[in-house]
């Protein structure tokens, strides 16, 4: 106890002392170190905020001229018609399957690795796997989706051709893509359990199984959530794989409308897909302004505000559970 | 109940085993077919005409991650010392969750900005203007190098938080400044987590797409250049522009194979940076 105290208080306590040691001086190098150090902070976070309001100003006035018309709107070449609906259900649909897939596969194999697994090679392989598979650029995940569940599946429903680039291949594949991220957030929940709770737990008699399931896991719910909303604005968020994969550009018949039968009819997946990134990116690179600023900017704003609220949601989450178990 | 978690943990490996056997299964026909002198040739990356010169695209990779490190390395180290030795607690709980923010914010909307914004303001104030093209190499590295920030900050940050205080009262009793102490104990402590930082924001910015996808100045071809002022293709850049549009009838039968064996070559390059930043990360565990 004692320990903590005084680590806990060595900057003051150093302060002091050094106050004392220099008497009146001013360490001017020293300030002027700190003062860059501080500089590379808040420039980093000045470029947040230029990035920020440039997309509100760029982005704004597409809302406030056409408002709800835009986000129920289908793709068109016109850009004063042109609506992102059809990207939203595709980002619907990819972040359903992130929670459907890669959240099980994911939690599943940290409690494994953290709760049953032996100390052996295999393991130990398996981990550096999973850390190397989350350092894989996510383009490489882009041509796995294309090689395995495009062409040798074929799209999940065995058309032909390029119908195959459907909507389910894409959200397999950024299931896939999100994966190492739920193992090693969830494993890093799991590694924060006590020992005691697991011991007591085992000491009144309880299987492996029960340990895991009374003691571990809803101690480690909250840091596993984390994981999980992080690795579901990943997904939300990532355009490169799926424009491998063979996201529409430019023109999509079918599933524009946002009216709930609409957005949650499964009948989407079958079918050929965009995703709101890949609508920013393919309105990013027309030469029309319309569609290279105001467009593409209003479709970042939509999708930017559910990637920020569920990043924000995760890291307030975490900030919490972590101040209340240090007290 | 062990049996089921086992096969999910072994999930991760039949993924590494997939992605290794499709990218060599599709790469292996553009390298038995390809004719090796255009593709070892310094003049442009043309698959629709057959033109493959590899180091085109290696050289755009090469100077988009020299732009992003030289932004990336000294604002994230710079920002990580602050959190790590200087902000206070209750600065700290609020500036750390800001750059977690920035974190977050997907590679799109960066090529975004990175074409809207820093190619008219940052690049065209200092350079000039260019006519006809907007994108260069320089506004997506330095696009690029903003999104690898917080990884290069987090990581060394954990590094020098892993630093045992003892060094730093030690320092500070000796009568070090606190600068002094930072420059001559914490952050030689923390090197190898430092070095790992740095060469996994390399691998995420050779990774990255979208950025040099939406502003690299280049569309589908790419002439070779090593000048940032100009626009290209870096690897992952070409494999998202080839895959664009191949609904379309495609000039050359190597183009999609190409795909493949352009990918095969990042995977390796970002595996094998990969593997020596975790080796470089497992050793500041081993010391403290």
């Amino acid at each position: 106890m004692a320990l903590t105290t005084i680590s806990s208080s060595t900057g003051a306590v150093r302060g002091s002392v050094e106050r004392a040691l220099r008497g009146a001086r001013v360490d001017v190098r020293g300030r002027l170190f700190e003062a860059a150090l501080l500089a590379c902070l808040l420039l980093s976070m000045l470029v947040l905020g230029v990035l920020l309001h440039t997309v509100v100003t760029d982005g704004m006035p597409v809302y406030t001229e056409r408002g709800w018309e835009f986000l129920d709107g289908a793709l068109s070449s016109s850009a004063s018609r042109a609506g992102i609906s059809q990207g939203i259900v595709g980002s619907f649909w990819i972040a359903a399957g992130v929670v459907v897939l890669a959240v099980p596969v994911g939690v599943g194999a940290a409690i494994y690795l953290e709760e049953y697994a032996p100390r052996n090679r295999l393991t130990a392989f398996i981990e550096l796997n999973v850390r190397n598979l989350a350092g894989v650029p996510s383009v490489v995940y882009g041509l796995l989706g294309l090689a395995i569940f495009v062409e040798a599946l074929g799209g999940f429903s065995g058309q032909s051709d390029v119908d195959r680039r459907t909507l389910a291949a894409a959200a397999a594949t950024l299931a896939v893509l999100v994966l190492p991220i739920v193992v090693i957030t969830t494993a890093e929940a799991i590694r924060a359990v006590p020992r005691s709770l697991r011991e007591g737990a085992y000491g009144v008699g309880a299987t492996r199984w029960e340990v895991v399931r009374t003691q571990v896991l809803p101690y480690a719910a909250p840091g596993i959530l984390t994981g999980c909303l992080l690795s579901i604005a990943r997904a939300v968020g990532e355009a490169a794989p799926l424009i491998v994969v063979g996201a529409v550009t430019g023109f999509l018949s079918r599933g524009a409308g946002l009216s709930v039968s609409n957005v949650v009819d499964p009948g989407h997946l079958t079918e050929r897909f965009v995703a709101l990134p890949t609508i920013v990116s393919h309105w990013a690179k027309l030469p029309e302004e319309e569609f290279k600023v105001a467009n593409s900017s209003a479709a970042i704003l939509a999708m930017l505000a559910f990637v920020l609220l569920v990043n924000t949601l995760a890291i307030v989450l975490r900030n919490r559970v972590e101040r209340k178990r240090s007290t | 109940m062990g049996l089921v978690l086992r096969g999910a943990a072994l999930a991760s490996l039949l993924v590494s085993a997939l992605i290794v056997g499709s990218l060599a299964a599709n790469a292996a026909g553009f390298v038995a077919e390809v004719d090796w002198g255009r593709v070892l040739a310094n003049d442009a990356w043309n698959p629709r005409q057959g033109r493959f010169s590899i180091s085109t695209l290696v050289v755009g990779s090469l100077v988009i991650t020299g732009v992003a490190m030289v932004v990336a390395a000294p604002l994230g180290l710079g920002a990580a010392v602050y959190l790590s030795e200087y902000a206070r607690p209750r600065v700290r709980a609020v500036l750390k969750p800001v750059l977690e923010v920035l974190a977050g914010i997907p590679s799109v909307v960066l090529g975004v900005f990175a074409l809207n914004w820093i190619a008219p303001e940052v690049v065209g104030t200092l350079f000039g203007e260019r006519e006809g093209r907007t994108g260069s190499m320089l506004a997506a590295g330095i696009g690029v190098g903003i999104l690898t920030i917080p990884l290069m900050a987090s990581v060394s940050e954990d590094a020098m938080r892993a630093v045992p205080s003892a060094l730093r009262q030690a320092s500070a009793a000796l009568g070090a400044r606190r600068a002094t102490t930072t420059l001559r104990v914490v952050l030689p402590a923390a090197v190898s987590g430092i070095v790992a930082a740095f060469v996994l924001a390399t691998s995420r910015a050779i990774g990255e797409t979208m950025v040099v996808f939406i502003a690299g100045g280049a569309a589908d071809s790419a002439t070779f250049t090593a000048n940032p002022l100009d626009g290209s293709l870096t690897m992952t850049a070409a494999m998202a522009s080839l895959a664009t549009g191949t609904d379309g009838v495609r000039a050359d039968a190597l183009a999609v194979p190409a795909l493949y064996f352009v990918g095969i070559v990042l995977f390796a390059l970002t595996l094998g940076l990969n593997l020596v930043a975790d080796r470089f990360v497992r050793r500041v565990r081993r010391t403290y």
